[in-house]
């Protein structure tokens, strides 16, 4: 694969869950790369292995073969505590449920990953992406005073703030209606398109995955077909030919 | 990331603040205690040295079979005080005697305040130097009259002018009251003051001509060595010459002794507090880290090192032990006035003058609270580093096993081994003192609390099955789920209900060694006590009695013998024991098992024959024969020759290692007393011969009669006492377990939200909710109750099992009430986790993320 600028590669991945006779293979043997500042989605449907791809590339799970890098270090072969540097340095999640805590401030959520790495944030940067969120007036407010939509947001701002080489959004609009989602995902392409950063999303949604520079479909834990930006409709087309 | 845990803290006040009271209770145990002996402490020393000021030196009778100068000191020839006050260097000096002397109440009994001493005294000169009293109304006392502290005046309506009765070595003489007194500013506790003139006091001590002490002044210039060294020149070779400051502190030593056994006696129950109080935090923490998962997986996806989700949570820890410390040590400030009223409830009233509140005490509070707390959150928090990343975008995700999980049985069993082998070693091992064998026990009791508690874990389905039949029968389906969720994390449940386990284990125990020593004790009385119908003691049942009472009942018409127990202490064989006399109608009174000898030894002993116990005898390799060269505290000292010896019933006998004869004890101890007196009448114990006793006592208002069954009852209704002592303070821990219990249930309801308000969409009323939460709570504490009940009465097993004079015995009606009682713990924790779970507002409950 082309690993030219690339700041993600997968290569061969495979997952199995259980052993034996009740041994379920999540993936077989799946290869991409993701080059900087790319927006990938990867899409498919349930059981389709979407998932689990994620987790390998983020380095939440560790894959039974093939090998994962991310800014050119092989995950594989890092420690328990190479991993944490990496993910402080290079990973940023959005979760499909936020992940919030719920006893800090908006502020102090977004601050939250430069807090534990032990950074200052840079004052400019850190007020322009809480402008660019649209958070500068809630700032103090806890979570539960915050929509789902703004929780997102907080979310989608902590992902950004120490500006890591790559996000990870796991189905970032799966908990939200279809109005308040639609301008998440602008503020995703935004930051993309604004800021460079990289960013893989895992969806279900068409709308969503429309919104990518690359779109992935994987079904039974394979790649089965790669579509550059396309409009909902097409990205729709696709999925229910593949399942 | 700190910061938002302690953020977390706050947003968890209820849960944190019923971790925390775990702490909290044990922490004013521990400091209450510093408190409380400080102050009693402070309290004697300034009795002691008060009652010391105008001295330089005090001259006293020095007992020749122990070190301090109880009452069995020796007297001092009167004419020593001339010989005193006639030194050069002595600016004055004055005689004293002092002793036991009641005051005789408006009803005719002794006023007695608890166990508090009645202390009387001469004062020979008024407001001299040495007199520490002050008067507070009226004149000092002049022949047939007695002046007496204020405070028991006021409590008695005695006023000036009146005439008491005061009851000392003979029978109750009457004085008339001269003035009323009071010492220094001190509390004297309970203890009633007598003072008279130095005549009336030689009278009512029967020490006519002698002295118990002289108190020296002297001139200005003279230093303490030379003073002492031109006393020890004129006083007789039985008396000792010491500077006020030393006889100050040899005063306080009895009450020093007792002051360290009080201190680490209350210490031990703060201590078991305490360890209870570390199975409700770890167990606290284990729920609302499980509860967190999610939140710490989070950090971690940000990068947060495991060592930082360890240093958050033990901040947490830190935080929440330092908090629940400091409100401990000001909490134990006030249970410190508490357990001076706790005592004085019990009948042991404690001098006071003012709380103390040492550096030392907040030292060691604040430390020992925040290290149980930590210790307690070691093991939660390492488990919280272990939940992985992934665990952020799982649903329902749970912490992980932890490594050692497979090894969890067999390092359980190995760990409650460990604890018996050293309770074991503790109990039955050779050449351990006693610091060494409650060490051992300690250690050892501690490891099979901890290993139970553990082990117990396997135990929780079938014992929750068993014990939770009740609740399917009473609480229908209620019933049924409360059962269920009772098993279904074994875990939770054993943790929650070991906190009730040791606090029920401790309370079994105990009341297996005091039914233990009852049962031993009526055994020994049955079989010692043949052939008579009364015993006289003294009012509390323990104190020696005047030989004048048992003279008088001997005269009652129809009474056919009195056998006398003397009691004192002596020396033989390099060692001070407790020696006793009789005289022989005790052989047709008392039953020995004799091993050497028969009941004829009782008449037999004449004036140097002497029986002892079996166990002296071997320890000693005494035979018929044998010479015991003993000495008195009187310093005199005789060679006696073993006449009998006899074997002790478990429960104990009246007799000491040694029993002489009465005449024999008399010759050679000043001042002898009783300690009980056992008569027989014909006629048997009627009400008749019993209105006789008492007429023939009334001038004796200490002494008492009383029957077979009511001599074993009043013996006992000592041990009662201490008994409850011991049930309010373990039920420190049982508080702290339940507060555990409460705890667990919060947190359960709060994880269960979704699941109860599925329940009550289903159609379960709230009275079912609190039905449900309650049957749970009463299935743990009844499981922490069983386990409690079976592991006391296996570690008192072992105990009695070691201790010769105690016999096995189930005190089946308490374990009974134990039962009770952890039922109600149940239903009382679940009061207020039920009422919350039934407030639940379904719909909110259903749509809970």
């Amino acid at each position: 694969m082309n690993s030219n600028g690339a700041v993600v590669t997968a290569t061969d991945l495979s997952r199995r869950y259980g052993e034996g006779e009740a041994a379920v293979d999540a993936l077989r043997g799946v290869s991409l790369s993701v080059g900087a500042g790319e927006l990938v989605a990867v899409m498919g449907p349930s059981g389709s292995g979407k998932s689990t791809l994620m987790h390998l590339l983020a380095a939440l799970d560790k894959p039974t073969g093939g090998t994962v890098t991310i800014a050119g270090e092989d995950v594989g072969k890092l420690s328990d505590r190479g991993v944490t540097l990496l993910r402080r340095k290079h990973i940023g999640f959005v979760f499909q449920f936020f992940n919030l805590l719920p006893m800090l401030s908006a502020e102090e959520n977004v601050l939250l990953p430069l807090s534990i790495a032990g950074e200052k944030p840079d004052p400019e940067f850190f007020k322009g992406l809480m402008d660019r969120v649209g958070l500068a007036d809630r700032a103090d407010h806890r979570p539960s005073e915050l929509s789902g939509g703004q929780q997102q947001r907080v979310a989608i701002a902590r992902a950004l703030v120490a500006q890591p080489t790559v996000v990870f959004a796991d189905e970032p609009t799966g908990n939200l209606d279809s109005r308040t989602g639609a301008a998440i995902l602008e503020l995703l392409r935004a930051s993309t398109t604004d800021l460079g950063q990289t960013m893989v999303m895992v969806t279900h949604d068409a709308q969503a995955a429309s919104i990518a520079d690359r779109v992935l479909f994987l079904a039974d834990g394979a790649i089965a077909r790669e579509l550059p930006r396309s409009p909902a409709a097409t990205i729709l087309a696709t999925m229910s030919e593949i399942s | 990331m700190i910061r938002a845990e302690l953020r977390g803290l706050l947003g968890r006040k209820l849960r944190t603040i019923l971790t925390a009271v775990a702490i909290i209770l044990g922490v004013a145990m521990v400091s209450g205690t510093f408190v409380l002996t400080d102050s009693i402490d402070k309290a004697f020393n300034s009795i002691f040295t008060d009652s010391r000021q105008g001295s330089d030196a005090v001259i006293t009778g020095k007992a020749a079979t122990s070190t301090n100068n109880g009452s069995n000191a020796p007297t001092i020839p009167e004419s020593v005080l001339a010989k005193v006050q006639s030194l050069p260097d002595v600016k004055a000096a004055e005689g004293n005697v002092g002793g036991d002397a009641h005051l005789i109440g408006s009803n005719g009994k002794a006023i007695v305040f608890g166990g508090a001493p009645n202390l009387g005294f001469s004062i020979p000169h008024g407001a001299s130097r040495f007199n520490p009293l002050t008067l507070v109304e009226g004149d000092w006392p002049h022949g047939q009259e007695v002046v007496v502290d204020k405070k028991t005046a006021g409590k008695k309506h005695i006023a000036i002018g009146d005439t008491i009765g005061i009851q000392a070595q003979g029978p109750i003489v009457r004085l008339k009251v001269s003035g009323l007194v009071k010492f220094g500013n001190v509390g004297i506790g309970g203890a009633t003051l007598a003072g008279f003139d130095l005549p009336t006091a030689q009278a009512l001590f029967d020490k006519k001509g002698q002295l118990d002490e002289i108190d020296v002044a002297a001139k200005s210039g003279v230093s303490d060595q030379k003073l002492l060294a031109q006393l020890r020149s004129v006083i007789p070779p039985n008396s000792q010459a010491r500077t006020a400051a030393q006889q100050a502190a040899e005063d306080a030593k009895d009450t020093n002794t007792f002051i360290s056994f009080l201190r680490g006696f209350l210490l031990a129950f703060g201590g078991i507090a305490l360890f209870v109080g570390s199975f409700v935090i770890a167990n606290s923490l284990s729920i609302t880290i499980a509860q967190r998962t999610r939140e710490f997986a989070t950090y971690r996806t940000m990068g947060a090192t495991r060592r930082q989700v360890l240093r958050a949570i033990v901040v947490e820890a830190l935080v929440i032990g330092t908090a629940a410390s400091v409100t401990g040590l000001f909490i134990g400030l006030a249970l410190a006035k508490g357990l001076f009223r706790l005592f004085d409830a019990v009948g042991f009233t404690l001098p006071n003058s003012g709380i103390i509140f040492a550096t030392r005490t907040a030292i060691v509070s604040m430390i020992v609270g925040v290290i149980v707390t930590l210790v307690a959150s070691l093991r939660p928090a390492v488990r919280a580093t272990r939940v992985p990343p992934i665990a952020a975008v799982r649903e329902g995700s749970t912490l992980p096993p932890s490594r050692f999980a497979r090894f969890r049985t067999v390092g359980s069993a190995i760990v409650t081994a460990a604890g018996f082998a050293a309770l074991l070693y503790g109990l039955f091992g050779k050449h351990l003192g006693t610091k060494g064998v409650l060490i051992w026990m300690g250690v050892g009791a501690l490891l099979i609390f901890v290993g139970v508690s553990m082990l117990s874990v396997r135990f929780i389905r079938p014992l929750a099955w068993a014990l939770g039949w009740p609740a399917t029968r009473i609480g229908g389906t209620a019933g049924w789920l409360a059962r269920d969720n009772a098993r279904r994390n074994p875990q939770r449940t054993a943790s929650t209900a070991a906190a009730l386990m040791i606090g029920l284990a401790l309370v079994t125990l105990v009341a297996m060694l005091a039914a233990g020593i009852t049962a031993s004790f009526r055994g020994a009385v049955n079989k010692i006590w043949t052939n008579a119908d009364y015993a006289i003691t003294a009012q509390n049942n323990f104190d020696p009695i005047p030989i004048a009472a048992a003279n008088a009942v001997a005269k009652v018409p129809g009474v056919e013998a009195v056998a006398n127990v003397r009691t004192g202490d002596a020396r033989a064989f390099g060692k001070n024991f407790f020696a006793t006399a009789v005289n022989p109608p005790g052989g047709s009174i008392f039953q020995l098992d004799w091993k050497e000898g028969s009941q004829a030894v009782f008449s037999r002993l004449g004036a140097d024959g002497a029986f002892i116990d079996d166990g002296y005898a071997k320890k000693h390799n005494l035979r018929i024969g044998s010479p015991i060269d003993m000495t008195f505290s009187s310093g005199a000292h005789k060679v006696f020759f073993v006449r009998g010896i006899f074997n002790p019933p478990t429960g104990g006998s009246p007799f000491g290692t040694v029993t002489i004869s009465q005449a024999a004890w008399d010759e050679l101890n000043e001042n002898p007393e009783n300690l009980y007196s056992f008569v027989r009448m014909s006629g048997g114990d009627t009400p008749q011969n019993a209105a006789k006793l008492d007429q023939a006592l009334k001038r004796y208002p200490d002494a008492k009669e009383a029957t077979r069954q009511k001599f074993i009852d009043n013996q006992i209704s000592g041990l009662n006492s201490i008994l409850n002592i011991f049930y309010v303070l373990l039920a420190l821990s049982v508080i702290v377990s339940l507060f555990g219990i409460v705890n667990t249930l919060v947190l359960t309801v709060f994880e269960r939200t979704r699941e109860i308000g599925m329940l009550r969409a289903i159609g379960m009323t709230r009275r079912q909710v609190r039905r449900m939460i309650r049957h749970e709570s009463v299935i743990t504490a009844l499981i922490g109750g069983v386990l409690g009940i079976v592991l006391g009465i296996v570690l008192g097993g072992l105990l009695i099992a070691r201790v010769d004079f105690i016999v096995f015995s189930l005190p089946v009606f308490s374990l009974i009430v134990f039962a009770i009682a952890a039922i109600f713990v149940g239903i009382l924790a679940a009061i207020f986790p039920a009422r919350r779970a039934a407030r639940l507002n379904v719909l909110e409950a259903l749509q809970y993320e």
